[in-house]
């Protein structure tokens, strides 16, 4: 052979960019792929649960082309709109969702409202499967008088509005009272807590927004008490988040010792992960300081409390207190249940927030939805009762579990997807047109999606932005500013 | 926190190959990465130099392998896969994991910052008891980690020692695969 055309093969394939590489080939793998053999997904939803659903199915099958739709013009769901601004090692995570959306195989379109501007029958024409993988927008509801006044807000907007979403920018928090009273102990009560009572040194630091941030800093609230319909061995929190209560500069804890009565002889029955937790909350009781002490801010437990009532100011319009039903346990461990006795307890407060949990909404009437348990009725993420419709994340499996579980969940869905197809269930005999029928659709709808690298555009906004302030980023706060920087 | 060279200590590993790696990293599919997009806490200087955990793992991938190599580990994967490597002394196992391309789905999702839990291993009773005992923090993810065991640790607190030649570690099997195969559609 020619030494010189072998060199020249050879500096050609050095040459080379592993992007022109990977087009390459899957331009080789589009022309080899007969049409039963290049299945055709799209992913509803750019949040972890979409991205890792995406990650397995291209790892998975060698031909699969997956699209992602998502609502906004910013990928990755609550990473970015529900972690907390302090958790930036949490937001790693980005890295291999960036990977994902930047495979030869997938492609991302923001700012596209699935059940709004593309229904989900359009999507299953186009497409040889459909994963919704939509999250939980919505948030449980107290159901008690006085839920709507001013001062009662739920933690999701109020998340929302520090993270930056846009539906929430306008939130306004009052923070002028000193005491908010936060229901539910779960996560994202405490990263709630710590929002409100965290030195200023702290979250100036961090991708909180702007405008939270000057609110924050003007706040009055020195004393959150975190309010549970249960016992100390109920919490819904973990260990790593109460450690960084306990922590919390400037702040101590403000507990009812009576609350842990009996509780120091059952540790020892407690599989490790409640017992460590336990313990690490018995310590912060005992080593509380009594009396005022130089640190002005305070947080607490409050326990075995269900809201019956938020209590109006006498104009009736703001918030002035929380009245508490004092509940009993019956039964033990998980599983115990709070019974009301019937008493009940007045706390003052101008701000209630409510963290009972977040809710999936049915986004379009072709899904099948589970009104009771707020789901998409399923079997290890097959939708019941309909064929080729698959859901994973939250949306799946209700709005509990941290990015891990939501990973091994998305995986499962991706896993039963693949093995539909290997055994006929998923048919895949026929070509789909994919996004080439559903992009033209959308424009004509006057809907221009957002693809990933017009992301990275709002991206280096928000970086450029942040780096003028000492931030890691400054959010664009508006879907119109951030479809501008598109478009710039 | 972390006792033994990490993340840190391969970036200097690896610091003569990121002037060649921020060229190509222009052109390759990572491109678009936001490098330093979310710095992980407590890692600021490194971080700070505009380098992600993604591409200094990707590089040392992409480099030879160091000539002091002799460590010999087993990875037993969620799917009973058994892979055998040989590694430096000093280094994660999170890093051996992916520099060395071994197949754990998840593995690492917070890039070894102590977040996520997915680095979970189960490892060997023997081996087990003569590790260091683990900081609070690791325990507090651990506690997390789906399959926890007596033996259990996370990957990205763990530094290959000479000692551990030999060792298999194992990721918790993936009981939910089983259950699968056997759900139909109704
Ligand atoms: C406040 C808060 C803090 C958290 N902090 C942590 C943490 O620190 N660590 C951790 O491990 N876990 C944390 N979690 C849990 C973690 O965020 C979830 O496990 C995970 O985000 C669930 O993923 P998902 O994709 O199902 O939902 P989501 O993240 O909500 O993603 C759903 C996506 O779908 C999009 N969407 C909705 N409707 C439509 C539609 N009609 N059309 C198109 N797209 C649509 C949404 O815009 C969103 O991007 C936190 C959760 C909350 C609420
Ligand atoms: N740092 C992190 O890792 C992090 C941060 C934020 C969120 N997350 C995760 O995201 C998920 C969602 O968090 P979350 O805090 O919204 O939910 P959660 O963990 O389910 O906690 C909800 C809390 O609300 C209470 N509650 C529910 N219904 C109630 C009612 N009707 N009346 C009174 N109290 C009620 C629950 O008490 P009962 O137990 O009595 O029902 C529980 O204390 C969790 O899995 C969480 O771990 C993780
Ligand atoms: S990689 Fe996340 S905790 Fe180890």
């Amino acid at each position: 052979m020619n030494t010189s055309r072998v060199f020249g093969f050879k500096t050609m394939k050095t040459l080379l960019t592993n992007r022109s590489r990977a087009t390459i080939t899957s331009g080789l793998r589009r022309l080899a792929c007969t049409p039963s053999s290049c299945p055709r997904v799209c992913i509803v939803g750019g949040g972890p649960a979409g991205f890792y659903t995406a990650q397995h199915l291209l790892k998975a099958h060698p031909a699969m082309q997956v699209d992602i739709y998502e609502r906004l013009p910013i990928p990755f769901g609550l990473v970015r709109f529900g972690v907390a601004p302090d958790h930036p090692e949490v937001k790693n995570v980005i890295n291999t969702f960036t990977q994902t959306a930047q495979h030869e195989r997938c492609c991302f379109h923001g700012n596209v409202t699935v059940g709004k501007d593309v229904s989900v029958e359009e999507l299953k024409q186009a497409y040889h499967a459909v994963v919704l993988s939509y999250g939980a927008e919505g948030n449980r509801l107290l159901g008690v008088p006085g839920e709507n006044l001013s001062g009662v807000y739920s933690a999701k907007d109020f998340v929302g509005w520090y993270n930056g979403l846009p539906c929430n920018k306008d939130l306004c928090p009052d923070l002028s009272h000193e005491t908010a009273v936060i229901l539910g102990q779960g996560n994202v009560a405490l990263d709630v807590a710590r929002i409100l009572l965290s030195p200023l040194d702290i979250l100036t630091k961090t991708d909180i927004t702007q405008p939270s941030l000057e609110a924050l800093a003007a706040s009055r609230v020195r004393r959150v008490l975190i309010v549970g319909r249960r016992g100390p061995l109920q919490v819904a929190f973990t260990i790593k988040e109460l450690r960084e209560m306990v922590n919390l500069a400037g702040t101590r804890p403000d507990m009812v010792p009576a609350d842990f009565k009996g509780i120091a002889e059952v540790l020892k029955d407690l599989p490790r992960p409640r017992k460590r937790l336990t313990e690490l909350m018995m310590k912060a009781v005992r080593e509380a300081p009594s009396g005022e002490g130089s640190t002005s801010r305070q947080w607490g437990f409050r326990f075995l409390r269900s809201p019956v009532e938020v209590l109006p100011t006498p104009d009736l319009t703001q918030t002035a207190g929380i009245r508490l039903g004092i509940n009993r346990l019956e039964g033990s461990g998980d599983g115990a249940r709070a019974v009301a006795t019937g008493e009940t307890e007045d706390i003052e407060c101008g701000m209630v927030i409510s963290s009972i949990g977040y809710q999936s909404l049915p986004i379009d009437p072709a899904v099948p939805f589970d009104p009771h348990k707020a789901i998409i009725p399923n079997a290890v993420g097959r939708v019941l009762k309909t064929s080729g419709l698959y859901c994973s994340g939250w949306v799946k499996r209700g709005p509990t579990g941290v990015i891990a579980t939501t990973m091994n969940d998305s995986f499962d869905t991706a896993r039963v997807l693949i093995q539909d197809i290997e055994t006929g269930i998923l048919d895949i005999s026929t070509a789909k047109p994919g996004s080439q029928t559903v992009t033209p659709l959308l424009q004509k709808r006057g809907v221009n999606p957002v693809s990933f690298s017009d992301w990275e555009k709002i991206d280096a906004e928000e970086m450029k932005r942040g780096s003028v302030v000492g931030k890691p980023r400054e959010k664009l706060l508006d879907v119109t500013e951030m479809l501008k920087t598109v478009h710039s | 926190m972390a006792r033994c060279v990490h993340l840190q200590s391969l970036l200097s590993q690896h610091l003569h190959s990121l002037h060649l790696l921020a060229s190509r990293a222009l052109f390759s599919p990572m491109a678009g990465v936001r490098q330093g997009l979310y710095l992980p806490r407590g890692l600021g200087s490194w971080s700070s130099r505009g380098f992600s955990l993604y591409h200094v793992l990707n590089s040392a991938s992409q480099g030879n392998s160091p000539p002091e190599d002799k460590v010999t580990i087993h990875f037993v994967n969620q799917d009973g896969v058994r892979t055998t490597t040989s590694v430096t002394e000093g280094v994660s196992l999170l890093n051996v994991v992916i520099t060395k391309k071994i197949d754990i789905n998840g593995f690492g999702a917070c890039d070894g910052t102590l977040a996520c839990s997915t680095c979970h291993l189960i490892f060997e009773e023997n081996i087990f008891q003569k590790m260091e005992p683990m900081v609070d923090e690791e325990v507090d993810m651990l506690d997390l980690a789906y399959g926890l065991t007596e033996t259990s640790r996370l990957g990205c607190q763990v530094c290959v020692q000479k000692w551990m030649d030999g060792m298999t570690v194992q990721v918790p099997k993936d009981v939910k695969n089983e259950k699968m195969a056997s759900t139909v559609n109704q």
